[in-house]
């Protein structure tokens, strides 16, 4: 029951993630190089702006369908900051900015935006920025009653560097610079909101790199022979791989479940219940993925890490599953035990 | 690799409708039933419940009107099935009869038979089981040793039956056995199923009671039990494709990740409206395990109702309900500071009684191993 435009955008992903980033590439980026190639091919396509309306320069894609594109990054490990600079083109976007070429990342900033002559001063600072080196940044400014959105200049920040496990910047970027009137502009999302849609793009990430993992996995163990049959011939062998399988597929359920919820706008709970679900499933599922693997599946010369690792870090950004499972308990609760089969029912 | 299909359902109008519907009706009806009773879930049986569901049309709803089903959709029997199991209604007395007996009834059945039973399970007064496995059986089904032999009045049945569900209170079985003798070269052929009259002489209940002190299980005897001509059901020989199409429908459900949602509702009543962050965690979590085997679950119905055969995707929710269902008893324990006790209060017996129903989780309907060597096969590596 894929459409048409999913099926279009899959395809179109799948050929360009095949042509473009193949393993070079993603290794040269674990050892720090920025893949300027790749991304010149992703920008050349307009995939960067899927998720942009027809009037700010986008393609005017369905949402659902262009979202698609997240989870088929995941699935090729693209080492750069496509479902960033997607998200924060369509935060601009339905901001009222049009938003620039080039690569984009988004965060909460801790500090102020204070108005003055001909524009805002801002000050303060992000953590563990995706990419904060390499892209410009859409920082969120909470202030309580209003949450401002600013698009910062090119080297606007101060940058000190990161990197999670699998060597993807995350960057600390602080800022104490003058921003003109055209680039603040009040938020279409509250903070909190922000923090959802970050989770929904790792779910979704996620289950592309579990997608990956799983058929990596299954292709190891048929083609890997030990004591004179195939590693999937062993009944012990066959049982772990069922366990992946089923893990993979509750993942994917639960990214089509955080995919809706963004199109619906109704992030939660739903975004909440996905990405704690899917990062349950990353843990057992890289376990799986690496024991079928043996000793190689853990080495740099082998493809699985690039995939398990990605899993071992998405899952505890924008909120690990213990964050969201207890957010997801606290409304449940408050909302009495005989409200509990409703809630879950309500949710869908 | 091999793609296994979930989609998002979309809630139809007519379903929430239902949904309402039923909600009321539960109100009504099972308001007294003690937290120890709704943690047997679709093991807790009331002759008198079924009939009242039959009056309200929720038996055989798939079913044609001419047959005393209700033509709804698959879906919208999915809503009554799951909100008779979240609220621990007692649906066992007809459960196995509106699953498969009567699915199975209307598509290999003769026009008699049809006319014979299906009405009836409709209205929650036939209550049928099911004779599937027997002493040296166990998972391997080929391997049955029941035998029916074809006279001039009949057919004559010798053998035991095994974890038999409610044998001694049902009007019927159907039975899976053997009309010819093996033939080790071709494993699946030789059997062929029978609706069996559970009051004809010569078929004999013996109780099995479980751990829990309940008596659901049974032992069945048959000793020169004769069946009339037209017990015969669907072809003879043609035993083993009918009653594998007879577990598919058996696998695919909600019952098959709701058993222990009762002792989920207990435990949030005990943990009460401010939990401490691990008690929040806990719950959060199996509750979205919830939510996502729902999605899951309501994905394999719509594929049913379109006609496909989920096997494998049926399997794929048994296994991971079974794994969530023993989970929430695990989970519970630790995070509510109280011992099971069947005689106890509301959280302390439905912990008692979902624990020692749990083991049976990973074994009914298919063994944890076999649903995993299934979804292995669907994978393409057997």
């Amino acid at each position: 029951m894929i459409d048409d435009e999913t099926a279009m955008i899959r395809d179109t992903a799948e050929r360009l993630f095949t042509d473009n980033c193949e393993r070079e590439t993603i290794a040269a980026a674990w050892r720090g190089e920025w893949p300027a190639t790749l991304w010149d091919e992703i920008e050349a396509t307009g995939l960067t702006k899927a998720l942009v309306s027809e009037e700010k320069g986008g393609a005017g894609l369905p949402v659902g369908a262009a979202l698609t594109l997240i989870e088929v990054a995941g699935e090729f490990a693209v080492p750069v900051p496509l479902a960033e600079t997607m998200i924060a083109a369509w935060l601009l976007d339905r901001a009222g900015i049009e938003p620039p070429q080039g690569p984009l990342t988004f965060a909460l900033l801790d500090g102020g935006a204070t108005p003055g002559e001909g524009g805002w001063k801002v000050d303060g600072v992000t953590r563990r920025v995706p990419w904060g080196r390499s892209a410009r940044l859409v920082g969120l400014v909470d202030g309580g009653n209003a949450c401002q959105l600013v698009l910062f200049d090119e080297g606007a920040g101060k940058v000190e560097k990161g990197a999670n496990a699998a060597g993807e910047p995350r960057d600390t970027v602080s800022f104490d610079t003058f921003c003109d009137n055209a680039s603040v502009v009040n938020s279409p999302v509250s903070s909190a909101e922000l923090h959802a849609i970050g989770a929904a793009m790792r779910t979704m990430q996620m289950t592309g790199a579990l997608r990956r993992a799983t058929a990596l996995t299954l292709q190891y163990a048929q083609d890997r022979k030990q004591f004179g049959r195939p590693l999937s011939k062993f009944q012990a062998v066959q049982q772990n791989l069922a366990v992946l399988a089923t893990q993979c597929a509750a993942a994917a359920m639960a990214a089509t479940m955080a995919r809706d919820a963004l199109v619906s706008d109704e992030l939660l709970p739903n975004i909440a219940i996905a990405k704690a679900r899917t990062g349950e499933a990353a843990g057992v599922a890289a376990a799986i993925a690496h024991q079928v693997h043996g000793a190689i599946g853990f080495t740099l010369e082998h493809d699985l890490q690039f995939y398990t690792k990605r899993l071992y870090s998405w899952r505890d950004e924008f909120g690990n599953e213990g964050e969201w499972n207890r957010l997801y308990g606290r409304r449940l609760a408050a909302n009495g035990a005989d409200g509990l089969w409703p809630a879950i029912t309500n949710a869908a | 690799m091999q793609e296994f299909k979930f989609h998002q359902v979309a809630a139809t109008e007519a379903m929430e409708t239902l949904r309402g519907e039923v909600r009321a009706f539960l109100a009504r009806e099972i308001c007294d039933r003690t937290p120890a009773e709704r943690s047997l879930t679709w093991a807790g049986y009331d002759a008198e419940f079924s009939r009242k569901m039959g009056e309200q049309g929720w038996l055989g709803m798939t079913w044609p009107k001419q047959y005393g089903g209700h033509e709804r959709s698959s879906l919208e029997r999915y809503v009554i099935l799951e909100e008779m199991l979240s609220a621990g209604a007692p649906v066992s007395a007809h459960w196995i009869a509106d699953r498969q007996s009567g699915p199975l009834i209307l598509r290999v059945g003769t026009e008699a038979q049809k006319e014979r039973y299906l009405p009836g399970i409709a209205r929650g007064e036939i209550f049928f089981c099911a004779g599937l496995s027997e002493p040296d059986t166990g998972s391997d089904l080929s391997s049955v040793r029941t035998r029916a032999i074809e006279t001039e009045d009949g057919w004559v049945v010798n053998g035991t039956k095994i974890w038999n569900t409610n044998g001694h209170r049902s009007h019927n079985m159907i039975l899976f056995c053997r009309t010819s003798s093996p033939d080790p070269e071709a494993r699946h052929k030789g059997f062929s199923q029978f609706i069996v009259d559970m009051s004809l002489p010569g078929v004999e209940v013996r109780p099995i009671i479980d751990m829990a002190g309940e008596h659901h299980l049974n032992e069945i005897h048959f000793n020169d039990a004769v069946l009339p001509k037209d017990a015969l059901l669907g072809e003879e020989g043609s035993g083993w494709a009918q009653v594998m199409s007879e577990m598919a429908l058996e696998r695919s459900g909600p019952e098959r990740f709701l058993s222990s949602f009762p002792l989920l509702v207990e435990m949030a009543r005990a943990l009460g409206e401010n939990p401490s962050d691990e008690a929040a965690a806990a719950l959060g979590r199996l509750s979205g395990h919830v939510a996502v085997l729902r999605q899951m679950s309501l994905s394999v119905a719509a594929m049913l109702q379109e006609g496909q055969d989920p096997n494998v995707e049926a399997a794929i929710v048994k296994d991971l309900g079974a794994l969530l269902e023993q989970a929430i008893v695990e989970t519970a324990r630790l995070i509510v500071p109280a011992e099971p006790d069947l005689s106890g209060d509301g959280f302390s017996s439905a912990l008692a009684m979902t624990m020692l129903e749990a083991p049976s989780f990973s074994l009914r309907g298919g063994a944890r191993e076999i649903l995993r060597s299934i979804i292995a096969r669907g994978l393409d590596l057997r």
